[in-house]
C-alpha cells in the first residue's frame, strides 16, 4: 500500500515518512509546496494521501483529486461508530486523509493511528522548543536589565536581582516585564 | 512594558463602540424572542477574505452578544476544513461558498451530509485579474473587443486559437475551489466565447493569497478570485482586471453562512439568534459611513490580514482596473445587506446545480427544485427577520437576467427595493425551465443525459 505525504513542515514529514516506513508502509512521494502538488500528484500512484490541515494547499489537492478518474475522497466520517473519535483526534491533531472508494477501513484507521501519534508528538515538540526558546529570551533579558542596575546603581550581582525581584512584587508584574522597562529606559537615556 | 499594540488598540475601540450598542447585556432567554437558546458558546469558521464581514462584524460589533451568544471567530486555511469541521461539529457554522452547502449534501467531492444555508452572507466580490503579458496578446489578438465593457472572452478565444496553432501548451487559470463560484464564473465568462474550460486552457486551485505571487511567477496566466487579490495584484503593477463578477451577473449570489442540517435540527433557536445577529450587522454594515470602520476591523491579522489601502479599495464604492488608470465608481462591487442580499433565494441554488450538472461536476440526474428546496432555507430567514420587524420576500425564487435596473420587489412584506440581475451575455435564468437553460448552453459537459434529467423536473 502506498502513502503520499503533503505537507509544508519538512521536519514533520520526515518524522511520519519514517513511522509509516517502519509500520511496512510504502511511501510514494512527499510534498511541501503548492507548486510541487500541482507539478507532481498526478504522475504519482497512491492509495492514500494524508496532508496536513493547516495548509491552504487542501483545496488545491481536492480539484486535482476531482480529474482523477477514481477520485480520493477526504476521510471525515468512518461507517463504524466509534471511529468518529478518531476522525475527531485526527482534526485535533491537524491531519487529514483522502482515500479512494473501497479502501479498507481498517487499513486506514491503522494509518491514520501513526499519523495522528506522529503528529502529536512534533507538534508537542515545537510547543516545547518555542517555551524553550521564549525563557532563553527572557533570561537574557533579565541579565542585561541586571547589567544596567549593576552599572548604573553600582549594586553586585546579588543586590540587582532583589532589586528586581522586589520591584516586580511591588507593582504586580512579572520579572520579565520589569526587566524589558529598564531596558527600555535605558535605552531611552542612553 | 507590555507593548500596546494596534491590535489591542483595536480590540478597545471596538469595545468602546458594542458598548454604545448595547444598551444592557440581554440575556440569552430574550435573544430568540424568549425560546431557549440551546446552545450558547459558538465557534465559527471562516476564510480570510473581505466577505468574512458579516460573521466577524457580527463578533466585534456586539451582535451575537446582543442576541445571547458568545462567539469565537476560527479563521481556516482552505474551503475544505470549512467543509469538514462543519461536517463534523468541529465547527459550529461556518462562511462558505454559496453552492458548499449543496455540495456537501450531493457529496460532490467530499461524502455527503445534508447542510443547510438560511442567510446569503453577501452579493458580487470577486473579478478576473489577468497578467500584463496576457493581456497585452488580447489587444494584440483582437483590438476591438478588448475596447468593449465588460470585456469578453473574444479576445482570449483568438489568443488560445493562435497558441493552439503553433503547438503551444494550454495557458494556465486559477481559482479557489472546485465548487466555488469563482470556478462557475470563469468557465461561465470563458464559455460564452466558446472556450471549453476544459480542453482549451488547464483550471488549476490555487489558495486566494498566493494568487498574486504564483501570477508574479508567471505559473499561471490568470485567476478569478475574491478581494483584496485582484485589487493587489493592480497596485502591484503585476496584472490587469478585465471584468467583476458583478458584471458577469449583477448581483449575483456569492458566499452564505452555512451549517448541517443535523445543527440546524438541534439548535432551532440558537440558528435564529445567528440570523438575527447577522441580519442587523449586515444592515450596519451596508452603510456607507460605516464602511472605513468594517475595513479597520477586518483588515486586522487574526481576519484578512492585508493593508487596509488594499482592502478598501472594493468595499468603499470604487474599483480599480488597472494601475495606470482612475479608479471607477461600482458602488454595488460589495452589497451585504441591500437589495434582498441576505434573504437565501432557492432560485441561486437552482442556479449553481444547473451550473454543476454543466460542468459534470453532480454525477447522477436529480430533481432539482427539490433538491433546492431542502437546502436553501427561506422559510428559516423569514423566521428571523420576522422578530427583527425587516421585510422579506414572500416568494422562494426569482427569474433572473431580466432586470436592468433597480426595480422593486412588491411580493414581499413590504416593497424591497433591488438591484439589477443581468448577466452579461443576455441569457435568462428561469426557475421553471433549468433543464432547457443548462440544453441551451453550447459549451457544457454534463455526465447524464439531458432527457433524463427532463424527466425527473417535469
Amino acid at each position: 500500500m502506498k502513502v503520499m505525504l503533503i505537507d509544508e513542515d519538512r521536519g514533520r514529514a520526515a518524522l511520519l515518512k519514517q513511522a509509516l516506513l517502519d509500520s511496512g508502509y510504502q511511501i510514494s512521494a512527499v510534498i511541501h509546496t503548492n507548486e510541487d502538488l500541482l507539478k507532481k500528484t498526478f504522475e504519482i500512484e497512491c492509495d492514500v494521501i494524508l496532508i496536513d490541515m493547516e495548509s491552504p494547499n487542501r483545496d488545491t489537492l481536492e480539484y486535482l483529486t476531482s480529474l482523477k478518474k477514481e477520485q480520493a475522497k477526504p476521510v471525515v466520517i468512518l461507517a463504524e461508530n466509534d471511529d468518529r473519535q478518531l476522525i475527531e483526534s485526527a482534526v485535533k491533531a491537524g491531519v487529514s486523509a483522502y482515500v479512494v472508494d473501497g479502501f479498507s477501513q481498517k487499513r486506514l484507521k491503522a494509518i491514520l493511528e501513526v499519523a495522528i501519534a506522529r503528529f502529536r508528538e512534533y507538534n508537542a515538540m515545537c510547543k516545547e522548543l518555542e517555551s524553550t526558546k521564549h525563557k532563553l529570551a527572557e533570561r537574557k533579558s533579565i541579565e542585561k536589565a541586571k547589567g544596567i542596575l549593576m552599572k548604573h546603581k553600582g549594586f553586585d550581582e546579588e543586590t540587582a536581582y532583589q532589586t528586581l525581584r522586589r520591584m516586580a512584587m511591588d507593582k504586580h508584574l512579572k520579572m520579565i516585564d520589569v526587566a524589558e522597562q529598564i531596558i527600555n529606559v535605558a535605552e531611552l537615556l542612553a | 512594558m507590555k507593548e500596546f499594540s494596534r491590535r489591542d488598540f483595536l480590540r478597545l475601540s471596538i469595545a468602546g463602540g458594542a458598548a454604545m450598542v448595547l444598551p444592557s447585556l440581554r440575556n440569552s432567554v430574550y435573544a430568540a424572542g424568549g425560546e431557549k437558546l440551546e446552545k450558547t458558546k459558538l465557534t465559527l469558521g471562516i476564510i480570510p477574505l473581505t466577505d468574512c464581514a458579516p460573521i466577524v462584524i457580527a463578533h466585534e460589533k456586539g451582535y451575537f452578544k446582543k442576541y445571547g451568544l458568545e462567539t469565537i471567530i476560527s479563521k481556516e486555511a482552505s474551503w475544505a476544513n470549512i467543509r469538514d469541521k462543519v461536517s463534523l461539529g468541529a465547527l459550529d457554522g461556518a462562511h462558505m461558498l454559496a453552492g458548499m452547502p449543496i455540495a456537501a449534501t450531493l457529496g460532490v467531492g467530499a461524502i455527503a451530509k445534508p447542510t443547510i444555508t438560511a442567510y446569503s452572507m453577501d452579493l458580487n466580490g470577486n473579478a478576473i485579474t489577468v497578467s500584463n503579458e496576457l493581456y497585452d496578446k488580447m489587444v494584440k489578438a483582437d483590438p476591438e473587443s478588448m475596447k468593449q465593457s465588460p470585456i469578453s472572452a473574444k479576445a482570449l478565444k483568438k489568443v488560445i486559437d493562435e497558441e493552439k496553432k503553433v503547438g503551444k501548451e494550454p495557458l494556465t487559470f486559477a481559482m479557489v475551489f472546485p465548487v466555488s463560484t469563482h470556478n462557475y464564473q470563469l468557465r461561465y465568462w470563458m464559455a460564452s466565447a466558446g472556450i471549453d474550460p476544459d480542453n482549451d486552457v488547464r483550471m488549476i486551485v490555487i489558495p486566494p493569497p498566493q494568487m498574486v505571487s504564483n501570477l508574479n511567477a508567471k505559473n499561471i496566466a490568470g485567476y478569478c478570485v475574491g478581494e483584496p487579490w485582484n485589487e493587489r495584484a493592480v497596485t502591484m503593477g503585476i496584472g490587469k482586471i478585465l471584468i467583476t463578477s458583478y458584471e458577469i451577473w449583477n448581483n449575483n449570489p456569492e458566499k452564505v453562512f452555512g451549517v448541517t442540517q443535523e445543527w440546524a435540527d438541534k439548535n432551532p433557536n440558537t440558528h435564529k439568534a445567528l440570523l438575527m445577529a447577522m441580519i442587523e450587522a449586515s444592515q450596519w454594515m451596508d452603510k456607507p459611513e460605516n464602511r472605513m470602520e468594517v475595513v479597520k476591523i477586518i483588515s486586522d491579522k487574526s481576519y484578512v490580514n492585508a493593508p487596509i489601502d488594499v482592502v478598501k479599495m472594493s468595499m468603499t464604492g470604487t474599483f480599480q482596473y488597472q494601475k495606470d488608470e482612475k479608479a471607477k465608481p461600482l458602488e454595488d462591487f460589495n452589497v451585504f445587506n441591500r437589495y434582498a442580499a441576505t434573504f437565501p433565494w432557492r432560485s441561486h441554488a437552482e442556479w449553481f446545480i444547473s451550473q454543476m450538472i454543466r460542468w459534470g461536476q453532480i454525477e447522477k440526474p436529480l430533481n432539482i427544485k427539490a433538491t433546492a428546496e431542502s437546502i436553501y432555507r427561506p422559510d428559516l430567514y423569514r423566521e428571523a427577520a420576522k422578530a427583527l420587524g425587516v421585510s422579506y420576500p414572500t416568494i422562494d425564487s426569482k427569474t433572473e437576467g431580466t432586470n436592468s435596473k433597480i426595480w422593486t420587489l412588491n411580493d414581499a412584506t413590504s416593497p424591497i427595493q433591488m438591484g439589477s440581475d443581468l448577466f452579461f451575455d443576455g441569457k435568462t435564468f428561469d426557475p421553471k425551465k433549468i433543464v432547457e437553460y443548462i440544453s441551451n448552453f453550447e459549451v457544457k459537459s454534463p455526465k447524464f443525459s439531458l432527457e433524463e434529467l427532463a424527466k425527473l423536473n417535469s
